[in-house]
């Protein structure tokens, strides 16, 4: 289970989460709506590992973070995958779409060939995996991101608005995708968006869909 | 009438775009020429001369320009011309090196400094501040006066009083791109400090390097002519643009002119055509400045 109790993340004096807590079980989809600017974004940072929270606790199948970022255990950082809003600005505009989905496996130092193989199951061509992010659409580069956020085979996938700024059938396309790893590996999937129909349609019945109010204004000193 | 009035300005701001694009394209050829004619002649002079440039001459002394020495003698009776270009072939390799070091030690200490971040940077900052608060040719001085003048001692006072600017241009750098998602997304992947730093943060600080290093180096042809013109850098046997103008200047109380005025063309050509290139670069570099240019 990926969980964060009393999460609290201020940004100088104003505070975007306010001890907010959410578990994310394995093997479900779990929702998280909610306007712009309430701090999704910063809550999916906070789960990926990538931002320390001001207060409160964060632990990984039972396991509590204690750092962040680079100096948290690689084994833990890759447990958790982070699905990033504009593809454009989660890849390095200097890698090819291959050298994107194959970054992490060239860092564990595995083979080479399960990101081509993850690419093609994206519908992402030979002759695309040689172009640059420049060469490409949003749709394809966010194909390539979301291929790279499963080359490790992570327990738990966030995404963050990951289809906000894509057509109907690249977002199905993503979204069934996800479906598919999530049912075959029982990976928990956090999936954050404004869009309500999308999270119900995504989440079904079953699942829970966490709300997030707006963020507010530390009283001054 | 509304179109008409509409039509001037238009035409008006064609001509100035027009002008805008010429401009630096006729000084940016100009440049390049400058430099193609200059880094041949170092290079092909030296080869093809029949003359030697230390040879002392007192019969020939002082001989303003003419067909024989066509920019004149020295008060030794030595051929300027040929003296300008090995002096320039000196400076240009003692700045080159100069500059190279000094981006070197401003990309490590900057890296450092924006990768690190918190204490490390507070500190690395602070040095960096109190080497820009010491003037650069007194604190030059004074790292030459600690070796035996010569090309090394130069080098060494040029890379330690110039590293400043490139630190605080590569760490701006690196605290831009820390927060980028891409630099997220490598530690999610399970990237470590260094991988990011060689993977991500080199390949992106690269043209920037550069561009602060070329840009470094005319200062530092200019720091080493500024240091042997005092007598603190190359030993005076060597021509230097710096020691040609030294010895030049005592010429000029007699009325000879040409010993310290072709040094001192030499110098500023170089460094002119060097600057404007690095500029047009910088330029072309910036996607926003570029868009700007096309405006």
């Amino acid at each position: 289970m990926l969980r964060a109790d009393g999460v609290t993340v201020a940004y100088d004096r104003h505070r975007v989460l306010d001890r907010v807590a959410i578990a994310v079980p394995p093997g479900v989809v779990t929702g998280l709506a909610g306007p712009s600017g309430c701090g999704k974004s910063s809550l999916a940072r906070v789960l990926a590992l990538l931002l320390r929270p001001s207060a409160g606790r964060v632990s990984v199948d039972g396991t509590e973070v204690r750092r962040w970022r680079h100096r948290a255990a690689p084994a833990l950082r890759t447990t958790v995958a982070l699905i990033f809003q504009q593809p454009r600005l989660a890849v390095d505009p200097r890698f090819t779409l291959l050298d994107i989905v194959a970054e992490p496996l060239r860092v564990a130092r595995l083979p080479l060939d399960r990101a081509e193989r993850l690419a093609e199951e994206m519908g992402l061509t030979p002759d695309l995996l040689v172009r640059r992010p420049h060469e490409v659409s949003d749709g394809q580069l966010q194909r390539a991101c979301v291929a790279r956020a499963l080359t490790l085979r992570p327990r738990y996938v966030i995404c963050d608005e990951m289809t906000t700024m894509l057509d109907a059938s690249t977002q199905a396309l993503l979204v069934g995708r996800l479906e598919e790893y999530r049912r075959e590996s029982g990976a928990g999937v956090l999936a954050i968006s404004h869009d309500t129909e999308l999270l119900d349609r995504w989440c079904g019945p079953d699942s829970t869909v966490h709300r997030l109010g707006p963020s507010e204004d530390l009283p001054g000193e | 009438m509304a179109t008409g009035t509409r039509a001037r300005p238009q035409g008006q701001a064609r001509w100035r775009a027009r002008d805008r694009r010429r401009g630096p394209a006729r000084s940016r050829r100009l440049a390049t020429a400058t430099l193609v004619v200059l880094g041949l002649a170092v290079l092909l002079v030296p080869l093809v001369a029949r003359l030697d440039q230390s040879q002392v001459d007192l019969h020939s002394a002082s001989l303003p320009p003419g067909l024989a020495h066509p920019f004149g003698t020295d008060e030794m009776g030595r051929d300027v011309l040929l003296r300008v270009v090995y002096g320039l072939r000196v400076s240009l390799l003692v700045g080159l090196v100069a500059a190279a070091v000094s981006a070197t030690i401003g990309t490590l200490v900057g890296l450092a400094a924006g990768t690190l971040g918190g204490m490390a940077d507070r500190v690395l900052m602070r040095v960096v501040d109190g080497f820009n608060s010491v003037p650069h040719l007194l604190f030059g001085i004074f790292i030459v006066a600690l070796f035996s003048p010569g090309a090394t001692a130069v080098v060494v006072s040029v890379g330690l009083t110039h590293w400043m600017t490139a630190a605080r241009i590569v760490r701006s750098e690196v605290l831009t791109l820390r927060s980028r998602p891409f630099v997220d997304a490598a530690i999610s992947a399970g990237s470590g400090r260094t991988r990011i730093v060689l993977r991500h943060f080199l390949p992106h600080l690269g043209p920037h390097i550069a561009l602060t290093a070329v840009l470094m180096v005319p200062h530092a042809v200019w720091h080493e002519t500024a240091l042997s013109f005092l007598g603190l850098g190359l030993p005076p046997h060597l021509a230097s643009l710096g020691n040609m103008i030294n010895d030049g200047a005592r010429s000029l109380l007699a009325g000879d002119w040409w010993p310290s005025l072709f040094p001192g063309l030499f110098l500023f050509l170089p460094t002119l055509a060097i600057s404007s290139l690095a500029q047009h670069w910088r330029d072309r570099s910036d996607p926003r400045r570029r868009s700007e240019l096309q405006l």
